[in-house]
């Protein structure tokens, strides 16, 4: 050990702050979560993890938040740093309606929520957090779906589809491959289920998904729709997949036949 | 001010409400009596009952599955009518109303503090209040701030439908914190015209439409005994289904006796 990474905020030789680079690793361990924006639309889906046997699912808490009416979101890493920086953003949402009678700005929340995490990041006697997070929502009177990220160091940025978490790099250069501007409401939640599946292997009782829509109330997709959406993106794989197979076939006869002809 | 977390990280200076915002009279008064002040007089805010004016009308009826309430129309200071269409009611939550009288001020101030500590309950613990449950949050709160240096003084009515039993209830609160739950209620001069009135008409059956008739004659009734203009009454009711604002005749002319 280098002795860097004893004491929080303090700077290794080559200007590493070795305390938030682990803060990040632990994010890359955290299930994944993924936001997408369509034209009218936000989308957020969730990894969500297998309960036990014996565990009483009703009170096993989402990955997926509520910080206020209008703003919603999701996050990886550590669940337990997670409940405590949600509960931060509540209280710093309520109070904005409280001194200014509007509802914050999707862009406030997220910049409060870096704030706090970059605090911890330069503070004695704590540690970071160690959740990176995508808000999601529509700021007043305003349609245009808004999305953004924040992470353990306090950056924060906005973004037409991302993914934190656990193999996010997958899941963000399946969405670099597959998004388009202008995708309705069913090619959003497609396209989010989707890039899901890419890590997600046990299907949709793994995964959870929300929906955000302008002046409306936040929608979580029910399980038997989820399930609908991952048969159908299935069975497309499938043929799809099928589909290659007849095609290599005709290929690889192709080739074959070159060499004979020669 | 205690919610912006201002000592640093302190995860042990948690805070789990939304903290009051003092008034500019709270920070004057402070300000005063600030004990190496020379030459400052220490003294006492004036009571609450020298100044509180209870020609607001506030009244509150509950039925068999709604409960209205009526606020008077005029925003007052002294004797003068500032605004003919002022709205002493907040929403709460979904199936929640307060409507208040007292000082201005006062009365917003603190109705918008009970609104978001309401709305930050529901986010953080994912459940809507019952009215009972806000109802004796809003006594706690007046409790703590009688004992205070600066107390409020707002006089309160609370309606809503339970969101579990979807029953109806109303609660009669006033400044020094006393809470009643009760099938109709009025506060202000009101008292004095309508409560007879309730007495005899009304019973915990009543139809919506018979609520509203009901109102009506209370109305009436202070159109033609109280020698004070309070520019209609703003009438909304609350049923399982939400909260409405009805349209009420306030124009109905009424002779006296």
């Amino acid at each position: 050990m280098s002795g860097y990474d004893r004491a929080l905020s303090v700077f290794s030789p080559d200007g590493h702050v070795f305390q938030v680079e682990y803060a990040m690793e632990a994010v890359k361990r955290g299930t994944c979560a993924v936001g997408v924006k369509g034209k009218d639309i936000v989308v957020l889906g969730c990894e969500k993890r297998s309960a036990l046997k014996l565990q009483d699912t009703r009170i096993t808490p989402s990955k997926i938040a509520l910080v206020d009416d209008h703003a919603c979101l999701a996050f990886a890493g550590l669940n337990a740093d997670a409940r405590i920086l949600i509960d931060k953003a509540r209280l710093e949402a309520q109070s904005h309606r409280l001194t200014v009678e509007d509802p914050s700005s999707i862009e406030y929340i997220t910049k409060y929520i870096a704030s706090v995490q970059q605090r911890y990041t330069q503070s004695g006697g704590v540690r970071p957090f160690g959740i990176s997070t995508l808000v999601v929502g529509f700021d007043k009177n305003d349609s245009t779906p808004r999305l953004y990220q924040t992470e353990p160091s306090g950056i924060y940025s906005a973004w037409k589809a991302n993914a934190i978490g656990r193999s996010s790099k997958t899941v963000r250069e399946f969405l670099e491959r597959n998004h388009q501007d202008d995708m309705d409401r069913e090619q959003t939640i497609q396209l989010t289920i989707k890039s899901l599946l890419e890590v997600v292997q046990t299907g949709a009782k793994n995964i959870e998904v929300a929906i955000m829509a302008p002046g409306k109330s936040l929608e979580m997709l029910p399980d038997d729709q989820i399930e609908s959406y991952v048969k159908s993106i299935e069975t497309e794989k499938q043929e799809e997949a099928a589909k290659k197979k007849t095609r290599t076939g005709t290929a690889t006869a192709a080739i074959l036949t070159r060499p004979g002809g020669e | 001010m205690a919610f912006s977390e201002d000592s640093g990280c302190g995860y042990q200076n948690f805070n789990f409400f939304l903290a009051e915002k003092k008034s500019a009279k709270a920070v004057a008064d402070s300000a005063c009596s600030w004990p190496g002040a020379p030459g400052v007089k220490l003294t006492a805010r004036r009571s609450s009952l020298d100044h509180y004016f209870p020609s607001e009308v506030l009244l509150g009826i509950a039925g068999k599955d709604f409960v209205i309430l009526a606020a008077s129309k005029a925003a007052m200071r002294g004797p003068t009518v500032l605004k003919a269409e002022d709205d002493k009611t907040r929403q709460l939550n979904k199936n929640t109303v307060m409507a208040f009288s007292g000082e201005s001020g006062d009365t917003v101030q603190f109705a918008e503090y009970i609104q978001a500590n309401a709305a930050l309950y529901s986010m953080r613990n994912d459940t809507e209040l019952s009215p009972a449950a806000v109802a004796n949050f809003v006594r706690g709160e007046l409790a703590r701030s009688l004992r205070s240096r600066s107390p409020y003084t707002v006089n309160l009515l609370l309606g809503g439908i339970d969101p579990v039993s979807e029953k109806p209830h109303l609660y009669w609160i006033d400044y020094l914190a006393s809470l009643a739950p009760l099938p109709y209620a009025a506060h202000g001069y009101a008292q004095y015209y309508c409560l007879s009135i309730l007495d005899k008409h009304h019973n915990p059956n009543i139809s919506l439409e018979e609520g509203l008739k009901l109102l009506g004659l209370c109305t009436d009734e202070l159109k033609r005994r109280l020698p004070i203009d309070y520019k209609g009454v703003l009438v909304k009711v609350i049923t399982k289904d939400g909260v409405q604002e009805i349209p009420f005749d306030n124009d109905k002319i009424v002779r006296s006796a």
